[in-house]
């Protein structure tokens, strides 16, 4: 059978099971739209959890990107997964404990202002749409590639699947399809890696094999061959990378802090029953995320060694028929300069022929290692499964952010129940909207600024839910300043260095690259901002009057975990 | 301070105690191995991989992993002793 009748049936089955999902868990309640009734199991949690971080960005791009960056990609993976021990230790349980629905709900009550709620409402909806248009576009690629239907129509088939269960079934939906979504994911993921692993070393385990010698009897170890190979063609050493240590140093700290400052992976703790759950779930969650990003290097390596073996230096007449298909689709381009009718892939921009997206190196990797194709199919399924759950996840709190944070508590406290769960479905069904258009038209900034929407959540939110847990004394004054000084602090630098509004525009960033403060880049930022926002906080918290006593009780509350009762918005 | 408070104050006090423990390991491994030392560590060969970069790359993310569990069992016996457990 061919890779196409494959796919769709691979597809097929598992956006049935999602919609079976969602016929059978529908919200009756806020309470079930919002934290899925609050009875979720840790392990159900730790996969809802795994499969909500793990966006199309994960699951397509980090190898690939990785493959390029070679030592410097650590920054994704220590970053995406070390935010989950600040998650576990430092803010779930506490959150847990506090016992609501969404996160500017525990910044307005700990700071018991409504400006606070309504700045925490905003930082979490510019994250949120941000990060969500780029999962529909992530949808959208997949389909044209392997169901060759158009980009656009790619991106509204999703869109009516996650409507679907998003609108209908709101957390309690969304959380039952993440765990089949990490499922089909972990697998289309894992077997690929596998089947390359033994290809290239003989060791079926893809964290082992790229330590491992190469298949191929010379007895050379694989990561030393890469790095020759690199060499030659005037790269710079694979297991070196060429960033500085001190951006690398805060690139990581801004995704870690961001990771751990996120709102739709910090709800996803308001939804299990007990305190200690929601410590146990976030060790799954790591856990569940740890086999994937300790295999994605693994298949960086593979598929880097692969592709200068098989394009380096070879005829362009003798390509595979995998070149020729993602030439079409324009992430893959050659052009033969000096007209030798070789490929010449080298360092030199001058001397290069060779174009290669990132993304390619996932999609077309079992194309590259000449897998069967119902493997191929299978990493189609494993990347709309990937981008779908994102979406859903971060979907659901917009959907609350207006229905629960903006109309609920600030502009109609006396709704009932059930108005305000109509008012979630049709601004969930709002939101899905929004996120297509900017799918199928995306506005150039979204892939710039998904990176940036870490260092976003780590200027702004992270600061501000720690002082509210570990300092007892910490006031609104403090913490709103701290919010948006950082906010804003970030904003700035990202609009100047990314995107070089003060300097005459796009062209003008790389030539700031040399001005760059502390030598950090744009993406490294936030945990400047980050710390910049604590100072903040601190020092006007000293020249402010302390806390309302009862508001001091509940910091007391929090830390102490039984009798957590029940999420509740009341 | 009522008893109970007093009795409240002592389990933060030893919360604290781990969370300092558990997030020096978190660096160390980290931004520590990974980051700062990773070129010393790198002359080190390790399963095939330069020990630096293997940390980078797979070594703190383990860590990273055993790290939560071990805190999960530390709070859970903790919650137990002062009586805060479900």
């Amino acid at each position: 059978m061919d890779v196409q009748i494959w796919t769709y049936i691979l597809v097929g089955i598992s956006f049935s099971i999602y919609i079976g999902i969602a016929i059978w868990s529908k919200a009756s309640s806020t309470k079930d739209f919002y934290v899925a009734g609050g009875g979720v199991s840790p392990l159900a949690n730790g996969m809802a959890t795994a499969a909500d971080w793990m966006s199309a960005a994960s699951f397509i791009s980090m190898a690939g990107l990785i493959s390029f960056m070679g030592y410097d990609g650590a920054v994704y993976l220590m970053g995406w997964t070390g935010g989950y021990v600040l998650l576990a230790l430092l803010l779930a349980p506490y959150l847990r404990k506090f016992g609501k629905f969404t996160v500017p709900d525990f910044i307005g009550d700990r700071y018991y202002s409504r400006t606070a709620r309504l700045v925490a409402v905003i930082c979490a909806l510019i994250v949120s749409f941000t990060y969500v248009a780029g999962q529909m576009r992530g949808v959208g690629v997949v389909f044209s590639r392997f169901l060759e239907v158009d980009v656009n129509t790619g991106v509204i088939i999703g869109m009516i699947i996650v409507l679907f269960y998003a609108v209908l079934g709101g957390m309690k939906g969304i959380t039952y399809t993440q765990v089949a979504q990490y499922c089909v994911l972990i697998f289309a993921f894992t077997v690929p890696a596998i089947f390359i692993s033994i290809q290239m070393t003989g060791n079926p385990i893809p964290q082992l094999g790229f330590g491992s010698t190469v298949n191929d009897g010379s007895g050379m170890y694989l990561l030393d061959k890469l790095d020759g190979l690199q060499s030659e063609l005037g790269f710079d050493k694979y297991t070196d990378g060429s960033k500085s240590m001190i951006d690398v140093f805060a690139m990581t700290l801004a995704l870690m802090v961001g990771t751990a400052g996120l709102p739709h992976v910090i709800v996803r703790f308001f939804t299990v029953k007990r305190v200690r759950d929601a410590r146990k779930s976030a060790g799954l969650a790591l856990l569940f995320i740890g086999i994937l990003y300790t295999m994605a290097p693994a298949v960086s390596v593979f598929a880097k060694t692969n592709l200068i073996e098989t394009v380096s230096n070879q005829p362009y007449e003798d390509m595979p028929q995998w070149f020729s298909n993602w030439e079409q689709t324009g992430l893959l381009k050659h052009e033969d300069k000096n007209g030798d009718g070789l490929i010449q892939y080298v360092a030199n921009k001058e001397e290069n022929e060779l174009t290669i997206d990132n993304d390619i190196m996932v999609l077309a990797n079992p194309e590259i290692a000449q897998l069967p194709n119902w493997v191929i199919a299978l990493v189609a399924a494993g990347g709309l499964a990937a981008a779908l759950s994102t979406a859903a996840g971060l979907l659901l709190v917009i959907s609350s952010s207006v229905s629960h944070d903006l109309i609920k508590k600030m502009i109609k406290p006396d709704i009932s129940d059930k108005g305000e769960l109509w008012i979630a479905r049709l601004s969930a069904t709002v939101a899905v909207v929004v996120a297509g258009y900017f799918g199928i038209n995306p506005p150039g900034f979204v892939a710039a600024v998904v990176a940036l929407a870490f260092g976003l959540a780590a200027a702004s939110f992270f600061p501000a839910i720690m002082l509210g847990i570990f300092y007892k004394k910490m006031n609104k004054e403090g913490a709103i300043t701290g919010m948006i000084v950082g906010l804003l602090l970030m904003l700035f630098y990202m609009l100047k260095f990314k995107f070089g509004i003060f300097d005459g525009g796009k062209e003008a960033v790389a030539g700031l690259e040399s001005k760059w403060w502390f030598g950090i880049s744009p993406e490294g930022f936030g945990s400047v901002a980050m710390v910049v926002n604590f100072i903040v906080s601190l020092v006007v918290n000293k020249f402010t009057k302390e806390p309302p006593e009862d508001v001091q009780e509940i910091v007391e509350h929090i830390r102490i975990p039984s009798g957590a009762g029940e999420a509740s918005g009341h | 301070m009522t008893e109970k408070q007093k009795h409240a104050t002592a389990y933060w006090k030893e919360n604290l105690r781990y969370l300092l423990i558990c997030l020096s390991i978190w660096f160390l491994v980290s931004y520590g191995a990974g980051i700062l030392f990773k070129d010393v560590l790198d002359n080190i060969k390790f399963i095939g991989f330069p020990l630096g970069f293997w940390f980078a790359h797979q070594g703190a993310i383990y860590v990273f992993i055993i790290l939560v569990f071990v805190y999960v069992r530390l709070m859970n016996k903790l919650d137990k002793k002062y009586g805060f457990n479900e």
